[in-house]
């Protein structure tokens, strides 16, 4: 950032099944949240993160829906899309709009009710962002497109598929202590491998679960910090893309959005890769988190599972992931867990983290992936 | 899918029709408005052999809707050194690996759903030797 911008406040919903809630009412709670965990009363602008409204909930223009939900009415408010990344660009928006001096005050809301509709329909709506033409109309759902990476990654590294085990094993130990979860159950390595193949060699305890929820933040500048903030610095703010297509990638082992915006966040924040204290990564499949952390420099290429077998991203160990559960285990409500990711690691530099907490947590990052890799966010953050 | 779309896709889909790049010689799959490596905006419509390996695939065993589970998807890297994404017929998932020879075919794609006709294109099947159709039929 240019100029120094903060966070402010931070909301959640829990993240589930919402069978009695709409998506305003998820948003707006969420909205509300924010605002009254940072003690103001409205705001001038509301970025809103979410991919499915159109597809799933029939409803566009969902950033009015929520603007006038949550009681915001005249606020600017539009909808920020970028596939499963779509609630960290929404932040990016709220903090580009505060870093350019329009406003000193502005609302970012991750939202998403996927629950309206069947799976396949959800299925269906998932895999429009890829590539339509050439991707999803020819059956390669969300899931196969990542499918197609761990093969690979498998086939190349020579790792088996119980090698992944403990991202998952570790996303879903963090859920347990998070009120706001929708998985609080651990499981085992024995019950990873046991798991339902969804599209091989990926199961059902390698992917994140279809489910509602919102999470927003209150993004300020200097001149709205006030006494009885804790504000957190937003240190680096960055997107990046690949090829939508996955097959036109010279390397489909490296996500190259993520790469580049990790690159650019950490030239901007000055952060080096060990004083991360926590990494909120984008574990929406067991590949993707693997993946993640080599593309952003964490580790070697080929050589995340390794890393992960030492507890290297448990916490206590050189860099926590998925602290409170992460899209594994927390849930992933595909435009608002980018959202999540930031309002989390806002609570872990605040010291607010409760039995999740990194004990002396200074710096964070999170990066929200969608589109099997072709889109990134990535921010830093500091206490 | 809209009939619109499908008759754009037309090429791709019957011919495995990408582009040769007259720049710099880059080809291409699927076309795009302009060369990835160069930049150049005139390219030249390329029809591909329809020949490769696979490099990955995956069993999908929850299909989105409009398509029926199980099937096998996969990226196959052309002779060319094109990679496409496609799913594989005529073989049964346990029989499929990494580097397995395959060729294109023509095949349905979608079922005549509301729009009253069905949408055909490229898929590909493990390969036969050549002449081998011919001993077949």
């Amino acid at each position: 950032m240019t100029s120094d911008v903060f966070i402010l406040g931070v909301g959640q919903t829990p993240v589930g099944e919402h069978w009695d809630s709409s998506l305003r009412q998820l948003g707006a709670a969420a909205i509300r949240a924010a605002l009254d965990d940072a003690r103001i009363d409205g705001a001038d602008a509301l970025y809103v993160g979410n991919m499915l409204g159109g597809c799933v909930n029939h409803q566009e223009n969902v950033a009015t829906l929520l603007a006038d939900a949550a009681g915001l009415l005249p606020a600017e408010a539009w909808k920020v899309e970028a596939a499963c990344a779509s609630g960290g660009a929404a932040v990016r928006a709220a903090a580009l709009a505060v870093a350019a001096g329009a406003f000193d005050v502005a609302v970012a809301v991750g939202i998403e009710k996927m629950t309206d509709a069947a799976g396949d329909a959800v299925a269906a709506g998932l895999a429009t962002a890829s590539d339509q033409d050439f991707e999803a109309s020819h059956g390669l759902s969300f899931v196969a497109l990542s499918a197609l990476m761990m093969q690979r990654y498998m086939h190349e590294t020579g790792q088996p598929r119980e090698a992944f085990a403990p991202f998952a094993v570790n996303a879903h130990k963090n859920a347990a202590d998070n009120p706001q979860a929708m998985f609080r159950s651990p499981i085992t390595a024995e019950d990873f491998v046991r798991s339902p193949v969804v599209a091989s060699p990926i199961g059902v305890l390698d992917a994140a679960p279809v489910c509602d929820g919102a999470a927003a933040v209150v993004v300020g500048s200097r001149r709205a910090l006030e006494p009885h903030h804790r504000p957190i610095r937003i240190a680096a703010s960055a997107a990046a893309t690949d090829t939508i297509g996955l097959a036109a990638r010279d390397d489909i082992l490296t996500l190259g959005s993520a790469k580049h915006s990790a690159e650019r966040a950490f030239e901007t924040s000055g952060f080096r890769r060990e004083e991360i204290d926590l990494f909120e990564a984008h574990d929406a499949f067991t590949i993707i988190t693997a993946m993640s952390l080599e593309s952003c420099g964490f580790v070697p290429r080929g050589e995340a599972l390794q890393h992960a077998a030492n507890g290297c991203f448990a916490p206590g160990g050189c860099t926590p992931v998925s602290t409170f559960g992460g899209l594994k285990a927390r849930g992933h409500p595909v435009g608002a867990s980018g959202t999540y990711q930031i309002v989390e690691a806002s609570l872990q530099l605040r010291g607010e983290a409760g039995a999740n907490q990194i004990a002396g947590a200074r710096r964070a990052m999170t990066q929200s992936i969608g589109g099997h890799g072709s889109i990134a966010v990535t921010h830093m953050l500091e206490a | 899918m809209d009939l619109p779309r499908y008759h754009r896709l037309r090429s791709a889909y019957y011919r495995l029709e990408g582009q040769r790049c007259p720049g710099c010689g880059d080809l291409h799959f699927p076309p795009r408005p302009s060369c990835s490596r160069c930049g150049h905006e005139e390219l030249e419509p390329f029809r591909f052999c329809g020949r490769g390996e696979v490099f990955s695939y995956s069993v999908v065993a929850m299909a989105p809707k409009g398509f029926l589970a199980p099937y096998v998807v996969a990226m196959v890297e052309l002779e060319e050194g094109v990679m496409v994404t496609a799913q594989l017929t005529d073989v049964e998932p346990e029989d499929v690996a990494i580097g397995l020879p395959v060729e294109m075919v023509t095949r349905r794609l979608q079922d005549a759903e509301d729009e009253g006709y069905i949408v055909y294109g490229y898929k590909f099947r493990p390969r036969l030797a050549d002449g081998a159709w011919r001993q077949a039929s």
